[in-house]
């Protein structure tokens, strides 16, 4: 009994030192939050970072866009991240949040593109879709097929139902829950563009626009979307057993994949890498990073750390990161953002 | 009339003992038939494991006679050096043939960045190698070892290969001449993590599984016992200790992910603990293995027999004498053995781990309870969701490695509970 008092008071001593000389320690290497899209790039200059350079290799966590904003605006000071990466531009609210919580100063830098691609197995044959059938296959509500305004419930069960061209395949379509980055990018880029053609529904988008997104942005529930999971790999298997079935994800993992699946057109385009850094492919996103300006100079390396990100042989055409499936931003949008990462010239969101 | 009725009787029975025979033969090929059928969820499972994983162990690695140029290698700056220089022009000398710039580039993608880094090593700690040529194994880029393994297949079309004819050609000829080889793969055993499948390992996340452990088990095994002697040796029994039992029970049954929450609110917001720490993640682990640790020893305090307690009473030991020297010692092999459930279970724990910022992309391994860590579990969480296809291997090689330690573990409190059981 006396051994087990003596080792609980121990166990508990020794916590309690460590704890006490934790929190007074500085914290010698970057920590980075945020979004699971940007993370394998974030990840790859990270490790290019420790290992070329003498500082500590950054920590890395996949929170998600949103959850890693909300720490990285939790306030200034060694506790809090000191990047977040996003696959959208922060918000105005998330800025005031920050601002708020004494974070004043943002760098913001916009490292390249990331594509949203619509595929299926390669098996089966090609798909050649448009923004409009993607919106009429897959929104919960749609104009009725007979014509006039008024809205129904999504009747169309096959692709041929919505284009006499499409295949007589049941529309079953596997993409990712609402949690996650590239939903919120592929309902934006591709649910909304998609019903904004309808004409009844554009003028609602004038008149009533909170309306006008429960319509385009609610996805049907009656089975013909399955929210797979974050898991893109996952996606890409089931793709493979079901040659009848559509899958939506980055375009990393189809660059990856090219044996197994291929990407469907979209609007008469297809999702290379060439498509997309030139823009004539449409869904797709531009990725940032954000730095709080004030921890440059506390936490050593960030300045750094931006500066291998910015470099020509990370983010540039034959970068390692269009390796692994980043799409390179233009030479220009380059250049200003690596001297704006470079002066740390804080944002203004507008 | 007696005599009938005791004729029909028998008759009765040998006329059910048939059914009745029928019945326990049912009984037992439903117990036969529900063992093998998990017995066979069981091999199916461990053998799509082993067949994904088992040549995750082996890596592709080519000789390249690599020579130490003393004008890029500079004695009193070795850190800065271009190592990789010297590696792409190695290669290039493999293939002479070789001339355009292009393709010059695609030769320098054969092998992997990782090649620098082992020809650091090698000059840091032998500079006076410099000026010489030495061969050298390095690893190859993670899509020729695809290729050699055969996961990126021959027969498809070039363009949906991530291998070309020129690269599959320029492999070919390197096999035929013996420099390049499947090698034992030990970066998987000595690396972290790392966004390069050729060198990732586990290194990092055992070592963070090792400290999160070894809080865990410093904490909740001694409050644990402490807990179950009170309640079980001291505690009155009143509604006030009825309803501590509840509430250790229900404790047992809540979902990890709650601890997590928990850690987060307490640990990181209240305490200012540092995020990602393996001391963190011990704490909150912590948190939950000790429901199973006081059940398990109150149940182990209950089985020594009250005739042992009143023996050591009735020769004038005090209570106190009587637990130490007598009680503990005999349910101890109990308590251990639950505790080493507690810790597998907290070994295969990734949900509580996500919310104090552990499931993160970490390549230094850690040295002490304050560095961030992650944790076996997390790793092949992470490795399953990375788009590069060598890491599918990775994944199911990381899973059988987990597995490994799980099934010691549990062989432990098999062997534990074996050797020092008494049975009364």
């Amino acid at each position: 009994m006396q051994k087990f008092a003596l080792s609980l008071a121990t166990a508990t001593m020794l916590i309690g030192a460590a704890a006490t000389s934790m929190a007074a320690d500085g914290r010698d290497y970057i920590s980075v939050v945020g979004s699971s899209t940007v993370y394998p790039f974030s990840t790859a200059v990270a490790e290019q970072f420790g290992k070329s350079t003498k500082f500590k290799t950054p920590k890395i966590e996949s929170t998600g866009t949103g959850g890693g904003m909300k720490l990285f605006c939790s306030g200034s000071g060694v506790d809090t991240p000191d990047i977040a990466n996003a696959s959208r531009r922060m918000k105005k609210t998330e800025m005031e949040t920050c601002q708020k919580n004494g974070v004043a100063e943002v760098v913001e830098v916009k490292v390249g593109y990331d594509g949203i691609v619509v595929a299926n197995s390669k098996k089966a044959d090609q798909m050649k879709l448009t923004r409009k059938e993607l919106f009429m296959a897959l929104a919960k509500e749609v104009p009725s097929p007979e014509g006039g305004d008024k809205l129904v419930a999504n009747p169309y069960k096959t692709w041929k139902d919505i284009n006499s061209a499409l295949p007589a395949n049941k529309i079953e379509v596997l993409g990712p829950p609402p949690t996650s980055g590239t939903r919120d990018a592929f309902v934006e880029l591709v649910m909304d563009e998609g019903c904004a053609e309808f004409e009844s529904i554009k003028a609602l988008k004038k008149s009533d626009e909170k309306q006008f997104k429960a319509v385009c942005q609610t996805v049907r529930e009656d089975g013909a979307f399955i929210e797979a999971g974050e898991n893109d790999n996952l996606i890409v298997q089931k793709l493979e057993a079901n040659q009848k079935s559509l899958g939506i994800f980055g375009f990393s993992f189809l660059d990856q994949n090219a044996d197994k699946i291929q990407g469907s057109l979209v609007d008469g385009q297809a999702p290379t890498f060439e498509n997309i850094a030139s823009g004539k492919y449409a869904v797709s996103r531009p990725l940032y990073i954000y730095v709080k300006k004030a921890h440059v100079g506390v936490i050593p390396g960030i300045a750094e750390y931006l500066g291998e990100f910015t470099s020509d042989r990370a983010w540039g055409e034959t970068g390692y990161l269009a390796e692994k499936g980043l799409i390179p931003s233009p030479v220009a949008e380059r250049k200003t953002f690596a001297a704006d990462a470079k002066a740390l010239k804080p944002v203004v969101l507008n | 009339m007696s005599e009938n009725h005791q004729i029909s009787t028998m008759d009765r029975v040998s006329v059910g003992l048939a059914a009745r025979y029928r019945k326990e033969r049912r009984f037992r090929l439903f117990g036969i038939s529900a063992i093998v059928a998990s017995l066979l969820f069981l091999a199916l499972l461990l053998a799509s494991i082993t067949a994904k994983g088992y040549t995750a162990f082996r890596q592709t690695e080519v000789l390249l006679d690599v020579y130490l140029d003393p004008a890029v290698l500079d004695v009193h700056n070795l850190a800065t050096a271009n190592y990789a220089a010297l590696v792409r022009d190695a290669a290039l000398a493999l293939f002479p043939q070789v001339e355009s710039r292009q393709d010059k580039r695609i030769v320098g993608k054969l092998i992997s960045t990782g090649a620098a880094y082992r020809l650091q090593d090698l000059v840091t700690s032998k500079p006076e190698l410099i000026g010489s040529t030495r061969p050298i194994w390095v690893p190859a880029d993670d899509e020729v070892d695809m290729f050699v393994k055969g996961h990126i297949p021959r027969d498809v079309p070039e363009a949906e290969r991530r291998v070309s004819d020129k690269q599959a050609a320029w492999i070919d000829q390197l096999v035929a001449v013996d420099r390049l080889k499947l090698k034992f793969n030990t970066a998987f055993f000595q690396a972290g993590d790392s966004r390069e499948p050729e060198l990732a390992g586990i290194r990092g996340a055992a070592a963070g599984s090792m400290f999160t452990l070894a809080i865990t088990l410093l904490l909740s095994f001694p409050v644990g016992v402490a807990a179950a002697v009170y309640l079980e040796e001291f505690a009155p029994k009143n509604r006030w200790t009825d309803l501590i039992e509840v509430n250790i029970n229900n404790l047992a049954a809540i979902p990890s992910i709650v601890f997590g929450l928990l850690g987060l609110a307490v640990f990181l917001n209240f305490m200012n603990l540092p995020r990602s720490a393996s001391l963190v993640g011990g704490l909150v682990l912590t948190l939950m293995t000790l429901p199973t640790i006081i059940i398990a020893s109150r149940a182990s305090l209950k089985s020594v027999p009250p005739s042992i307690r009143e023996a050591a009473l009735g020769v004038g030991a005090s209570k106190m004498q009587t637990i130490s020297h007598h009680i503990l010692p005999l349910a101890m092999p109990g308590m251990m053995t639950g505790a080493i459930i507690g810790m597998a279970r907290a070994l295969g724990e990734t949900a509580p781990l996500l919310m104090i910022g552990m499931v993160a992309f970490i390549v230094d391994v850690p040295h002490s309870f304050s560095d961030p860590a992650t944790v076996l579990p997390v790793q092949i969480y992470l490795w399953a969701d990375s788009p590069e296809r060598a890491f599918v291997e990775r994944t199911s090689a990381a899973i059988m490695i987990l597995l490994l330690l799980l099934l010691a573990m549990n062989a432990a409190a098999v062997f534990l509970r074996n050797k020092f059981e008494r049975r009364w």
